[in-house]
């Protein structure tokens, strides 16, 4: 970047230092929308990022397909952190400053999300994560938002079920890695709410081959009837082999963590039975065709499997959620200066995504209920769901 | 005073002024940002060549230190109600008298053992942050809270450039100091041979274990502004092994035993990912590709080799 050019900048920057809240000025509105993403395309948590980015370009082309939104074509602009919170924070701060984006989806998981927010709290630029913790939306921060459903929104749905089949003590034992650490966590919160008790706790470190002596200490337990093992990877896997091979008989709860073939096939016959909550997407050709949800995640799928050839997950289908929302918010506030689609995207009602149907208020910045998840059982290596 | 002049203040006097001169060729907050993280990673990087480059072990777990001051400003603000700069000194010390305390068995140890070891130390440091979790908030990482010096909120990347450089020129001060005095002859002599050293009177151990310690306090330092800069810390980011590797990458990249080096290793491998974004898809392949180029054209480091060829030497 030449000198005199860095000057002008700098000089644009001083004199218009509010303009990032106050919206751009007229003669910028006129040209592309910018939508920025800073997701985890490689690294750890490339499963997440990956799929986000796919289906990110895949809506944006598509949108833009059909003449943008407002007529004006969205440019979207995406940053590979990496999985490094750190790297993450560079590319926001880049979104912001050079890109000068009026929106941002993404932040692949819990880390990456938190270690940005407060450049768009800073910047007041609407923020659409794409990580799971509840921390993100709570307490609520003005600028932030999220679309993936929270762990303590799967803990809430598991003890539903386990309370309508008369459950009330059970054994938790729990992966040490972020998820199953904020997953467990949660369940303890909630679980007097339900009136379940947790009798014993175990706990994996990530990289465990084998938790038979934990799940031996919960067998010799007496009075536990189910099991819940928050986890993520190749941990509950390993949890659901060693389960039946110590032969425990009652009900074992996975989270939706595990959601996908994957899991099915690395655990393959112990995980007959197991159940767990999942998110619509999974089973979409399973859904009655009065599910609300049934014709975006059919759609969605058909969509991101015919033009990507890779099998759908639900990570994508929160970056599509994520997109639509600001699409929509946008649309609804004719303008994409930042504070008006803040308050439009606060706005949300009756959304339904591929994660549920979303309403938002300002209160409540991820807007779902316990509807967006459904109760799943593993029966002849396949899901079904169970009422 | 021309020989002094000529090296170590010259160095200082040449970096101080490139690291005032350069915020008047930033046009955004962005590129404090990036300079902001380059300051931070070079002087754990200058730290980590005191020990590499001039005492010739090496640390495959540095990270460890860096994770050590960064956690220590965060559980001091947070759990503790420590002023920031209090929680960073306890830090820095505390991470001294870690690096004395496992210093002194595995400094023992020689090339592939010693290796390993720091290896394990950094590991160990790693999976504490991520599994006491009531302290440090578990792999999510722990919030930081903005660091306030005489009632001003110390915040934005312009803001933690200064400090940082700041930071960084004291660094370097100390660390050329420190190369031209006895300890940093007797450094270089157990560099070049350690029973030599040994026969001409030097304490090979304690030399060692000083510059072990020496080198563990500017990582934590570095670890300390890292969390300041960022205000959120996870402990894979701070302490992870991929960051160590990245540190150790750094100082060789740069130039072993040159301080000047350490800094350009820190610039490049921060800087070179933010401008290879525009490769899209192969981003990690040309940072591969240029990391892998500089090895075989530069083998000494990016610094020696440049500067042996411009005094006519072979590199």
């Amino acid at each position: 970047m030449s000198i005199s050019k860095g000057f002008s900048r700098r000089a644009a920057l001083l004199a218009g230092a509010f303009t990032v809240s106050a919206g751009l000025s007229p003669a910028f509105a006129q040209g592309e929308i910018k939508l920025g993403a800073v997701l985890s395309v490689t690294g750890p948590a490339s499963f997440l990022g990956d799929p986000e980015k796919r289906t990110l370009e895949m809506v944006v082309e598509d949108v833009n397909a059909k003449g943008g939104i407002l007529g004006r074509k969205v440019r979207l602009i995406i940053y590979d952190d990496a999985g490094d919170p750190n790297q993450a924070r560079t590319f926001a701060t880049r979104l912001l400053e050079e890109d000068k984006v009026t929106a941002m989806i993404g932040g692949s998981t819990t880390g990456t999300t938190m270690a940005m927010i407060p450049a768009f709290e800073d910047a007041q630029v609407p923020f659409i994560s794409l990580a799971g913790a509840v921390q993100i939306i709570q307490p609520v921060k003005k600028w932030v938002f999220k679309t993936p459903h929270t762990d303590t929104m799967a803990c809430e749905k598991i003890f539903e079920d386990m309370k309508k089949r008369g459950t009330t003590k059970i054994g938790m034992i729990s992966g040490t890695d972020g998820f199953g650490k904020s997953m467990r966590d949660e369940c303890v919160k909630v679980a007097g709410k339900y009136g379940i008790e947790i009798l014993h706790e175990e706990n994996y470190g990530p990289r465990d081959t084998d938790m038979t002596p934990q799940l031996t200490n919960i067998k010799n337990k007496a009075g536990v009837q189910a099991v819940i093992n928050p986890g993520f990877g190749q941990g509950p896997a390993i949890v659901t082999r060693n389960y039946k091979q110590l032969g425990i008989n009652v009900p074992l709860y996975q989270s939706h963590g595990v959601a996908s073939k994957q899991f099915i096939g690395l655990a393959g016959d112990a995980a007959e039975g197991v159940r767990l909550p999942a998110a619509a997407l999974l089973v979409a050709d399973k859904l009655p065709d009065s599910d609300p949800q049934k014709k975006v995640v059919v759609e969605y799928t058909k969509n991101y499997t015919t033009r990507t050839g890779q099998p759908v997950s639900t990570f994508g289908g929160h970056a599509y959620d994520g997109f639509m929302i600001w699409k929509e918010a946008v649309e609804r506030a004719k303008t994409d200066n930042a504070a008006k689609v803040r308050d439009e995207i606060e706005k949300t009602k009756g959304y339904v995504g591929t994660g549920g149907v979303v309403n938002m208020s300002a209160t409540d910045h991820m807007g779902l209920d316990l509807s967006a998840f459904k109760m799943l059982e593993i029966r002849n290596g396949d899901w079904t769901i169970v009422q | 005073m021309a020989r002094l002049l000529s090296s170590r203040w010259a160095i200082v006097l040449g970096l101080g002024l490139v690291l005032a001169a350069l915020p008047f060729l930033f046009p955004s907050n962005y590129y404090f940002r990036v300079a902001a993280i380059v300051n931070i990673f070079a002087l754990a990087a200058v730290g980590l060549n005191l020990l590499m480059g001039y005492a010739g072990q090496v640390s495959l777990g540095h990270a460890g230190f860096m994770g050590l001051g960064a956690y220590s400003v965060a559980i001091g603000a947070t759990h503790f109600g420590l002023h920031g700069l209090a929680a960073a000194g306890i830090g820095a010390v505390l991470s001294g008298l870690v690096a004395f305390l496992v210093g002194r068995p595995i400094l023992r140890l020689k090339g592939h053992y010693l290796a390993v070891a720091t290896l394990g130390f950094g590991l160990l440091i790693a999976m504490a942050l991520t599994n006491e979790a009531s302290w440090t908030g578990g792999p999510d990482g722990m919030g930081v809270p903005r660091l306030e010096v005489f009632g001003t909120r110390l915040r934005g990347p312009d803001t933690w450039y200064y400090i940082s450089a700041g930071v960084l020129l004291l660094g370097v001060m100390l660390a050329l100091n420190l190369i031209e005095s006895p300890t940093g002859r007797a450094m270089r002599a157990i560099h070049d041979s350690e029973i030599a050293s040994r026969v001409a009177g030097i304490d090979v151990a304690s030399y060692k274990l000083k510059i072990f310690v020496v080198s563990a306090v500017y990582a934590s330092v570095a670890g300390s502004l890292m969390a300041f800069l960022n205000g959120h810390i996870t402990p894979d980011g701070t302490a992870g092994f991929l960051r160590s590797v990245e540190l150790v990458t750094m100082v060789v990249l740069g130039g072993l035993g040159s301080i000047i080096g350490a800094i350009a290793g820190a610039a490049v491998l921060v800087i070179l990912p933010q401008a290879l974004t525009i490769f899209h898809d192969y981003e990690h392949l040309m940072l591969g590709l240029m990391i892998m180029a500089s090895m075989i054209l530069l083998p000494r480091g990016i610094v020696p080799s440049l500067l042996a060829r411009l005094r006519g030497g072979k590199s």
